[in-house]
């Protein structure tokens, strides 16, 4: 009996030794997945991600598993999306080619995770950019892409146009989101009060509000146009105009790599920068003879901006080609010709009322 | 006359034998009565059948939307894989059945080299067909596969190697070499004491930390191998089960007509206790075929998570579409659960002729 125990107690050890032997680096894995970040700057941070996505010869973008209008597949197959023409993009500028990269879906709790360990090369995930990811987590956010919000969502026939005519509403939504938390501050500082019907899922909250157990429904504004299609009559349903929370969406990157975080940083005010002064893809050919000096320093037949970031000459002009500026994304995703049909809104350029608005290139 | 009096006297036998039977009759009868017209009329009576786009499904009073699923098929079936080269997927498909069908009919000779080609010739042919990378072939990088395709890949996998492995782990587990015994033991009780979530969460998303840089394989290949680890330890503990039914007197009249180890287990052991755990064979591989499903988590989209991905195109976006699209997968699942399940019923009475009771 006790040879057996021995012998046992002997094979454990073994087993032990031989794991130890056979796992490759640092053996002891992360207690929680917040303690990631450290070893994944030591780990990716060697060498530039500028020369790794070039080595690999291809992009390697995070984005959502399905949200409508920011990255979605359609019935060919195809991604498609806000988010996803962003990777398109950061693909064009880097190699000339915006079919040069590769989708990774990630779900809300392990994109932090498939950033940090160098899984993908950048998070195109409608993201929202708040403090404590940016300074904590070892991240930095190039700039926003989407300003989105939390809305409401009321039937046409309860006349209501504004969510400060919401006092006394029972309100439909999400258990555990910060949409509650939104909810209750909101009304709180509006002082007016209010019921809430909160849901597991979102599609039992969304069908309570279309069976009439609630007055409105909320969620993120883009949510609530996307929503709104799964409706019995989406007709009769409006989105009020009024946001109450911010949620800037932002592409994030690993923090430490200043060159990476300015090509990204930079494909987003290009292509804002083109909406501002009217190239588009369709003409951005005859654009390349603009006499306009700004034009010429976007396209690049004056200066070297390109250059300084270890990309080619001609990089926003490859953008704008492949992708279109940041108007054509946002309407050939969720505009009106779209079934989304999400208005405008802060997403307008600066000179339409909007909040779109990119430092100049010079 | 005499067939109402009979149809009568089978009614009381079999449904309403006393009181408490004829209430669960009536009780089921109601269930049934609520429920099956509700989703024929669903399904089928106010279902819309043809459409080319989001507004043919819109409207009061519309059932499933059999459009969104006849309009998306392919990808619920290929994913991302590139049209033209789909064939590939077909052909890799109609070698599997071509393989396995005779395999299943027990009356068909030359099971040796049909085994032989099914265990060993046709992974690799698919792998090729369907990887490429080959003159004439195109590689297919695995982000690109999706649907039923990745679910059968996982699935088949799964199956093929967890079946081998777990029975030499429920032998090391019984064996009487205490380091094997001790390796075995360890690793079924670690797998199986683990999610099969944080298994493939692990091999895909923190795996890339301990890995040096530079150094990473496949997505795919990642699931795959943590999905035939996780499913062998549950396979051993099935196997393990059947080992113990083996009387004693078996082992030791094989020892002595002079059997070697694997002479015992392989013509004596063996196939008596396989046959004994039949059902519980059948019932991981049910249980595996359904947790292939999981891969949605790393990103990887198998029949479901391509449904579900599919539901996010606001060109469908339809308020029967979920419902549809999940009807639509779980036929497809059990379609495949209860053909595995039948053909062990069959293979429980084929071989069981003996001790059936």
């Amino acid at each position: 009996m006790n040879n057996r125990f021995f012998a046992f107690i002997v094979g454990i050890l073994v087993g032990a030794a031989a794991l130890y032997f056979v796992m490759p680096g640092p053996a002891p894995a992360p207690k929680k997945a917040q303690s990631g970040p450290a070893s994944a700057q030591r780990t990716v941070a060697a060498a530039s991600t500028l020369s790794v996505v070039l080595n690999r010869g291809y992009l390697i973008c995070g984005v959502s598993q399905g949200l409508p209008g920011f990255s979605n597949p359609d019935d060919k197959g195809r991604w498609s999306g806000i988010d996803v023409d962003f990777c398109k993009a950061v693909a064009a500028a880097v190699f000339g080619d915006a079919s040069k990269v590769k989708y990774r879906p990630l779900n809300a709790k392990d994109r932090f995770t498939a950033l940090q360990s160098g899984e993908i090369d950048l998070l195109s995930r409608n993201t929202t950019w708040t403090m404590s990811r940016d300074t904590s987590l070892g991240f930095d956010f190039a700039g926003i892409d989407y300003y989105d919000g939390q809305g409401f969502m009321v039937k046409k026939a309860s006349k209501i146009t504004s969510a400060s005519q919401l006092n006394g509403a029972t309100i439909c939504t999400q258990t555990g989101t910060t949409t509650e938390l939104n909810l209750a501050d909101y009304f709180r500082g509006q002082n007016m009060s209010y019921k809430v019907l909160a849901f597991e899922k979102n599609e039992e909250s969304l069908s309570a509000y279309d069976n009439g157990r609630c007055d409105a429904y909320t969620t993120d504004a883009s949510g609530l146009h996307a929503q709104k299609l799964l409706l019995k009559n989406p007709d009769e349903n409006i989105v009020l105009p009024e946001v109450i929370s911010k949620e800037p969406m932002a592409p994030a990157i690993r923090q430490g790599d200043g060159q990476w975080e300015d090509i990204v940083r930079w494909t987003l005010f290009a292509l804002i920068n083109a909406e501002d002064l009217g190239v588009t893809s369709t003409n951005v050919d005859q654009m390349k003879t603009s006499p306009s000096p700004e034009i010429k320093r976007l396209l690049g037949t004056e200066g070297a901006f390109g250059e300084a970031m270890g990309l080619t000459k001609d990089w926003a002009f490859n953008i704008i080609k492949a992708v279109g500026n940041y108007g054509e994304i946002y309407d050939r995703n969720v505009g009106p010709k779209t079934p989304l049909n999400v208005p405008r809104g802060l997403n307008a350029l600066w000179r339409n009322g909007g909040l779109m608005y990119a430092p100049p290139i010079r | 006359m005499a067939s109402v009096t009979t149809a009568a006297k089978w009614l009381r036998r079999n449904l309403f034998p006393n009181w408490w039977n004829g209430a669960l009759t009536i009780a089921a009868l109601y269930i049934l009565w609520i429920s099956v017209p509700a989703l024929v009329d669903w399904a089928f009576i106010h279902a819309v059948w043809s459409g080319e786009g989001r507004e043919a499904c819109i409207g009061p009073d519309k059932g499933a939307c059999w459009p969104f699923v006849t309009a998306n098929i392919d990808q619920f079936i290929y994913g991302r894989y590139p049209v033209e080269e789909r064939w590939r997927v077909d052909v890799a498909f109609l070698l599997g059945v071509v393989g396995l069908v005779p395999m299943l009919i027990p009356s068909l000779p030359q099971k040796r080299w049909n085994a032989v080609y099914l265990l060993v010739a046709y992974p690799l042919i698919a792998f090729v067909l369907l990887v490429g990378d080959r003159p004439g072939l195109v590689r297919v990088d695995t982000d690109l596969w999706g649907g039923l395709l990745v679910t059968l890949v996982v699935a088949v996998t799964g199956i093929v190697a967890s079946f081998p492995l777990g029975i030499l782990l429920a032998l090391g587990r019984r064996s009487e070499m205490p380091v094997i015994r001790a390796l075995s033991v360890t690793f079924i009780e670690f797998w199986r004491g683990v999610p099969l979530v944080t298994v493939l969460f692990m091999a895909t998303v923190m795996l890339p930390l301990f890995l040096p840089e530079g150094v990473s394989f496949d997505n795919l290949l990642r699931c795959l191998i943590g999905v035939a680890i996780f499913s062998s330890a549950y396979m051993a503990e099935v196997v393990r089960g059947g080992l113990q039914a083996i009387p004693r007197g078996q082992y030791e009249a094989a020892r002595a007509v002079g059997m070697s180890y694997w002479q015992t287990m392989g013509l004596i052991v063996l196939p008596q206790a396989l046959r004994h755990v039949i059902p519980g064979i059948v019932n991981t591989f049910i249980g595996l075929f359904k947790d292939t499903t999981l891969v949605l988590i790393v990103g990887i989209f198998d029949l479901l998570g391509q449904v579900r991905a599919q539901l996010s195109d606001p060109n469908w976006a339809v308020p029967q579409g979920a419902a549809t699209g999940y009807v639509f997968a779980a036929a497809v699942f059990w379609i495949f659960c209860f053909g595995m399940s039948r053909y062990s019923v069959f293979m429980e009475r084929r071989l069981n002729t003996g001790s059936r009771k």
